[in-house]
């Protein structure tokens, strides 16, 4: 404590318990902000540290190509006499092993750990255009009626009640709905219903079966279009909500109807934000592990989705076959299952033995991840930027 | 009481307003306003803030409607004689032969030609010609044509602001409607900007019939033929806009005009 100050300055401070009180809680709540950053930084770091080695490289072309382009495959490791391990693929592993002869000692097999990750990276962005294609129609629809729409009321608070348990709801409980919605018993045309179908409707030149759509990107982004959606919801309408109601009066005062003036004098100037909303909304699409585990993912497959054997087209098939069966190829894209980041991780984490090479692709995986998450994060905040510029009132 | 006054025309009012009782949700706010008001006419609505001019205002064109507790309890408001709130009125071509203003001058953040046009646009007109021969025209009624003329497809948002509202202004202009509704159109602006838009409607006068929220009782006194009082919801007094001013009948219009009334 100070003494009474001596001299007559009147707006001395006097140190009493409420200017010390208010010191403790500054420092109480700007060393909160200090631990959040460092926390954050030190998870960056962390990623860095161990993941960057594993993508780039010193030599030309500096970044591990094979890590990108390559399917995951199991890795062999080859120790000699000497101690020296060289790793190789289950093809290449006979051939070292013959090469060294008397000086082969032991080898080792790495599930998933050798190869690349160009699966798992095409399955998430498969996965996320799916899931936010679904969820930006049903989200922005939805948030669009509330918004504009809908009457203050019991209704209107009841949808809001359950936006807000939706996104309260375990993304587990996601993929188990998932599991029983879409891949056991969404509806589909076939020829002939499945043994288990729940009920099918025929009509005629085809039949409409309740049997599921199986595990694949397509029940997967379904799932994962509802644990993104009420994102999507709540973000729309507040940009909807943050366009002045002054451009709906003067549009309908000058004679336009509902939609004209959602279409012309809402929408655009919303826009920005939905979009800037709907990326972070894929940043969370792509990172969920639960929703996919029973709905679309595999922990390992050998194929891209839309490498399939389709039966060799006769030598003299028309133009016309040749179109189908790429149709059919592209759209098959959707009813494979495929391998997708997260569950990668997972997998390379928790479903192998650890050792070096199982931890090295693990860091290089979730690197690969994170960076892939940050740009989508940075290009939502450069759209925003550039659509901001563009309308503003 | 207005209703007691004679009409000072024998032409039938073109906008009647009769015993209209208007709430939102449990709160009313307009209480048997009775009112006429003639073709061509200037009728400038006076009154403290919250006494329901400008619901009446919003009740003409029926943007209020937007508003979601807003229902008419009672009464008629008619153009022609024609039921505004009847059923098988069409609130959009209502809108079309009734312009408005606003008090905020909110052009879209579009071109100022975009702008001008937005109301035709909307209407379904596609031919570019007939599109610009129509913003020429309303930007010239709306005394903004030589200002903007070499850059009408710049953004609107770029005007001043008295510009802006006769942008507005001309915007409401460009669908020809009968009546213009103004709600407070010069609260936002300097003396200047409010002195053209004052120029601006007595160039306007006869083409189409004015009603007018103003808070300021100078602008009323200089715009208007005709002047309504209100007071906490109830037309108190309806006259020549000299009458009001001079001779008030009501103890409350004077209390009001001599500013001894908030």
């Amino acid at each position: 404590m100070n003494p009474a100050p001596t001299n007559d300055n009147p707006f001395a401070g006097d140190n009493s318990g409420i200017q010390q009180r208010e010191t403790a809680a500054r420092w109480a709540l700007r060393v909160g902000s200090y631990i959040v950053v460092l926390i954050t930084l030190a998870i960056m770091l962390h990623i860095f540290v161990k993941g960057a080695p594993v993508v780039f490289q010193a030599k030309w072309p500096f970044v591990n190509t094979q890590f990108l382009t390559e399917l995951p495959a199991t890795l062999h490791v080859i120790e000699d006499q000497q101690g020296n391990h060289i790793e190789t693929d289950v093809n290449g592993a006979d051939a070292v092993k013959k090469k060294l002869g008397e000086d082969f000692r032991a080898e080792k097999t790495i599930s998933y750990s050798g190869g690349g990750i160009l699966g798992p990276i095409v399955g998430t962005a498969l996965l996320v255009v799916v899931s936010v294609g679904v969820a930006l129609f049903l989200g922005v629809a939805c948030a669009i009626y509330l918004s504009e729409y809908a009457k203050h009321g019991k209704f209107l608070e009841m949808v809001r009640l359950a936006i807000l348990n939706l996104a309260g709801v375990p993304s587990v409980v996601f993929g188990l709905f998932g599991l029983g919605a879409f891949v056991l018993t969404a509806p589909t045309f076939v020829d002939v219903p499945a043994e288990r179908s729940v009920f099918s409707i025929p009509l005629g030149f085809t039949t409409l079966s309740f049997e599921g759509w199986d595990t694949c990107v397509l029940s997967g982004g379904f799932t994962l279009a509802f644990v993104i959606l009420p994102v999507i919801i709540t973000a729309s309408e507040q940009c909807l909500q943050a366009v002045p109601q002054g451009f709906r009066e003067t549009s309908m005062a000058l004679g336009a109807t509902r939609w004209q003036t959602i279409r012309y004098s809402v929408l655009p100037f919303a826009t920005p934000g939905i979009l800037t909303s709907s990326i972070l909304g894929i940043a969370r699409a792509a990172g969920e592990t639960a929703p996919i585990m029973f709905t679309a993912a595999l922990a390992f497959k050998d194929k891209l989705p839309w490498q399939k054997d389709l039966p060799p087209l006769p030598a003299d098939a028309s133009i016309f076959a040749h179109w189908e069966q790429s149709v059919s190829r592209f759209l098959g894209i959707f009813t494979e299952s495929v391998q997708a980041l997260p569950y990668h991780i997972y997998t390379l984490a928790a479903k192998i033995p650890q050792n070096e090479y199982a931890e090295r692709a693990q860091y290089g995986s979730v690197f690969v991840f994170l960076v892939l998450v940050a740009s989508l994060a940075a290009s939502s905040v450069l759209l925003r930027k550039r659509l901001r510029a563009k309308y503003r009132w | 009481m207005a209703a007691d006054t004679p009409a000072p025309t024998a032409a039938e009012p073109l906008i009647q307003v009769e015993k209209f009782n208007y709430a939102y949700g449990d709160n009313q706010v307009l209480f048997d306003v009775d009112l006429n008001m003639h073709s061509e006419d200037v009728m400038a609505l006076i009154g403290p803030s919250g006494c329901g001019k400008s619901t009446l205002l919003r009740s003409i064109n029926r943007i209020n409607d937007l508003v979601d507790s807003a229902r008419v309890v009672s009464g008629k408001i008619k153009i022609d004689g024609i039921d505004l709130y009847a059923p098988n009125v069409d609130v959009i071509s209502l809108r079309r032969n009734v312009g408005m203003v606003f008090q905020k001058y909110n052009p879209f953040p579009r071109s100022i030609f975009e702008n001008a046009v937005y109301g035709l646009r909307v209407a379904g007109i596609k031919d570019r010609h007939d599109l610009e021969e129509a913003a020429e025209r309303s930007l010239r009624s709306a005394a903004l044509w030589d200002e903007v003329k070499d850059r009408l497809h710049e953004v609107a948002t770029g005007l001043s602001g008295g510009q802006q509202q006769r942008l507005c202004i001309a915007r409401a202009i460009a669908l020809q409607p009968r009546i213009l509704l103004m709600d407070e159109p010069c609260a936002a602006l300097d003396p200047i900007a409010t002195a053209r838009i004052e120029e601006l409607i007595h160039q306007l006068r006869g083409q189409y019939t004015f009603v007018i929220v103003t808070h300021n009782m100078e602008q009323a006194k200089r715009i208007a033929d005709r002047t309504a009082f209100f007071y906490k919801g109830r037309l108190i007094e309806e006259d020549d806009t000299m009458n009001i001013f001079n001779h008030p009948r009501d103890p409350q219009t004077e209390a009001y005009i001599t500013g001894r009334l908030t």
